[in-house]
């Protein structure tokens, strides 16, 4: 099983539930800051795009970590950070090509996303299930079939 | 861990204080709509200028703001109203109120004026007054994009105002996002009359939960039965436009002003319509029913922009009013109206009543500055959009809402207004339906149905439901009985989801079988903590609804404020199937809902709350100036 959290940008409504309901699993509190994925909005033009950890399989932020705090886990396919040895320095912000890894203020560590340990709470309440947790063969179909669908579009269009 | 805060603002001196919210208030008002209320009864002398510098203006969360409460980003702004001289309250989604709490500010109380453009910069918890001379002469567009570049945050939220605000327009809205408007009741227009431009938020605090585990499970449990819920997926898909179709076949919208209640030929107007230029639909704060259309401006000088909606209330101002009947003249009007910052009903209602005034020549070319006005000319729409909000020419005369423009114009054209308290009546016909009548009539700001109006007689639930749900059988779409006491028991729910600042329509007015008092009580609970029964939150609704008749009636509001448009007792409605043509209110049994209604809510026959009343809701001893 290589399970991983997809975004279907097209399906996102830019409600935020998935930052408020991460926040709240996460600390006991309602604090979107402090979630570990976001809704980038630029909300004059109608875009709402979810940014999320894309749990590397060569992660810039393993590499860059001087303390080793950051590895990967192989079990659930994801980056995982050891919170007592991370020394907040910061690399692994900078290094991360997604946004995805940021110091939280009240704790003053690096977070990061964990897939919930395999049940993301995100994906649980996407109404619109515009996050999904899913298999690789299954999500690589799946977009193989939204892309034949567009050339078949554009042929019968044709 | 610190508390949320009330921040109150002097333009004038540029003095900022603030203060935390006591529990005692939490328990009797919520927040929101219900903190506000004592705020304005607390802050507003009675017989204040709305347009002076003493007015307040306040700006508010509802107390699940940002929460794990479903469709918990309500804003709710009031002041004493520049349309109608009682009460102003208005009401918008979108994210702004999240923001502001997640910065440390429920509430916000504006007095006095700057003497130059300025706008408010909420910054995790600091306040800061700042110049917005660059900023005065652009629209709700334009604003929120060069705030976030002044402040050079994009993750800054606003609310703002658009030229109809800075032009005084007694019906200027406020603006968040691209359409989440703040519509009714002129508080553009008080923010424009103090200077100020906008409000600007971005906040990183945390909101606690009380119960973590268990308020996640229930948002679950509540998601579920919203989303199971066939009138919401409807809503999911069509926005609340989807109530147009229903609506015009049974003649209930209000056309030509008021002389017709059906479309001739209304089928473009159908939400269906929407869907072809529609991109997705998009939600306000954590909402899983996403009701708003993101299109963009299908043709003419805007061709491109982005835009969201139409709601139904700005497609029926626009567009069936007006007997304007094609979805892409409505959609280009909805973004003007927007652009502009006017609220599209009060617009859609003076427009209207301007041109059936034509039409009957009572008055002509002179008076309306040379145009020719006519049923469903989509140019002029626009023309006069941009003239009200501008307040040229013949706009300048409808700019000034019901009450002004009918002193201008004389006795002749004020019996073909229709308005309560000087605020226009919504885009539907309600001279078949007395609770809606009654409802639109007794809402404490004006003319308005998103105060009380009761989804039940529109679903057309049998009788014996009323029984489980309310305690009382119900009147059904064409009855009197019990008219009165459905009424006050919907706007007790109404202001309780605006107290709550969650969106209304998870409550009963889309259906009985979603949210009511009891499931609030559990969310108020797990969420925040503290113990309230459902008998309770039923009692802060009242608390609400009684102080804000307090406070017209300060202004000196009657029973006379509460009666419908002459209209409405007078001609009957002319089309619709059986049972829906040929109705009207009659006026002794409308006096006598007026009785229920003022029973129900422990007022006497004036509209006065009886001392016994403000006993029990520990009222009697307003202003107390708590807070």
């Amino acid at each position: 099983m290589y399970k991983m959290l997809t975004v279907d940008y097209s399906k996102c409504t830019g409600c935020r539930l998935c930052e408020v309901v991460c926040s709240a699993k996460k600390n006991g509190s309602v604090n979107p800051d402090r979630a570990r994925l976001a809704i980038v909005k630029w909300e004059q033009a109608c875009v709402d795009m979810p940014m999320i950890c894309q749990q590397c399989e060569s992660a810039p932020c393993i590499m860059v970590c001087p303390v080793k705090a950051l590895s990967a886990d192989e079990r659930l396919n994801r980056v995982v950070i050891n919170q007592d040895l991370c020394i907040g320095c910061r690399f692994c912000v900078a290094a991360c090509p997604f946004g995805a890894m940021s110091l939280d203020s009240t704790i003053r560590k690096v977070v990061k996303c964990d897939l919930c340990d395999g049940e993301p709470i995100c994906v649980k309440f996407c109404e619109t299930k515009a996050l999904q947790y899913e298999e690789a063969g299954t999500a690589s179909a799946k977009k193989m079939r939204a892309a034949a669908r567009k050339v078949l579009e554009s042929m019968r269009a044709g | 861990m610190r508390q949320q805060e009330i921040a109150y603002v002097n333009l004038s001196t540029g003095e900022t204080e603030k203060k935390p919210i006591p529990e005692t208030m939490r328990r009797k008002y919520l927040g929101g709509r219900g903190i506000d209320v004592y705020l304005l009864y607390n802050h507003i002398t009675p017989g204040t200028d709305p347009l002076g510098p003493e007015n307040a203006l306040t700006v508010s969360a509802g107390f699940l703001g940002g929460t794990l409460a479903p469709s918990s980003g309500r804003c709710h702004i009031g002041a004493k109203s520049p349309l109608t001289g009682l009460i102003g309250s208005s009401n918008m989604g979108g994210f702004f109120a999240p923001e502001m709490r997640f910065a440390g500010i429920d509430h916000l109380v504006v007095t006095g004026k700057a003497d130059h453009p300025v706008y408010l910069w909420i910054n995790n918890g600091d306040i800061e007054i700042r110049d917005a001379s660059k900023l005065w002469g652009k629209d709700t567009v334009e604003t929120p994009a060069l705030i976030r570049s002044d402040l050079g945050d994009e993750e800054v939220k606003t609310i703002c105002i658009g030229v109809g605000g800075e032009n005084l327009v007694r019906f200027a809205n406020v603006i968040s996002g691209l359409k989440n408007a703040a519509g009714r009741t002129g508080m553009g227009c008080v923010m424009g009359s103090k200077n100020l431009k906008a409000i600007a938020a971005r906040g990183g605090q945390d909101l606690p939960v009380a119960y973590t585990e268990e308020a996640l499970r229930y948002l679950e449990h509540l998601l579920k039965l919203m989303r199971e819920n066939s009138l919401l997926q409807e809503q999911s898909r069509l926005g609340t436009a989807m109530f147009q179709m229903m609506m015009d076949l049974i003649g209930k919208v209000r056309n030509r002003n008021l002389q017709r209640n059906q479309l001739a030929d209304g089928q473009g107007l159908y939400a269906e319509n929407i869907l072809k230029f529609s991109s997705g639909t998009a939600a306000c704060f954590g909402c899983p029913v996403h009701c708003r259309h993101r299109y963009q401006v299908p043709e003419g000088e805007y061709k491109g922009q982005w835009a969201e909606g139409p709601e139904w209330t700005t497609l029926g101002a626009l567009g069936s009013e007006p007997d304007c009947r094609r979805m892409e003249a409505v959609l280009v009007g909805n973004y003007l109206v927007n652009k502009y910052g006017v609220d599209s009903l009060d617009f859609g209602s003076m427009y209207s009543w301007a041109i059936e005034l034509y039409e009957k020549g009572i008055t002509n070319e002179t008076t309306t500055g040379g145009l020719k006005l006519e049923w469903g000319n989509e140019q002029l729409i626009y023309e006069m959009i941009q003239r009200v909000a501008t307040r040229q020419g013949f706009g300048d005369l409808l700019a000034d809402g019901p009450k002004r423009a009918i002193e201008k114009l004389g006795e002749n054209a004020a019996y073909y207004n229709i308005h309560v308290k000087g605020m226009s009546w919504l885009h539907t016909d309600d001279r078949m339906a007395p609770s809606h009548a009654l409802g639109v009539a007794t809402a404490s700001r004006g003319a308005d149905h998103l105060r009380s109006r009761p989804g039940s007689d529109a679903h057309m639930l049998p009788p014996d439901q009323g029984e489980k749900l309310f305690g009382f059988a119900l009147p059904g779409m064409t009855g009197y009985e019990n008219s009165g006491k459905l009424v006050r028991w919907h706007e007790l729910i109404y202001a309780i989801s605006d107290a709550l600042g969650v969106c209304k329509f998870q409550a009963l007015y889309m259906s009985p079988s979603v949210v009511s008092f009891a499931e609030y009580a559990q969310l108020v609970r797990r969420v925040t903590g503290m113990e309230l029964s459902a008998a309770d939150l039923m009692a802060v609704g009242e608390r609400i609804c009684t102080l804000e008749r307090m406070f017209n009636n300060r202004e000196g509001a009657s029973r006379d404020d509460d009666m419908l448009p002459e209209r409405y007792f007078t001609e009957p409605t002319p089309l619709g199937p059986e049972g829906m043509k040929g109705k009207l209110i009659e006026r002794d049994k409308y006096e006598r809902l007026l009785d229920e209604y003022y029973a129900a809510h422990g007022w006497d026959n004036s509209g006065l709350p009886t001392g016994e009343t403000l006993a029990r809701l520990g009222l009697d001893k307003e202003p107390s100036r708590v807070i």
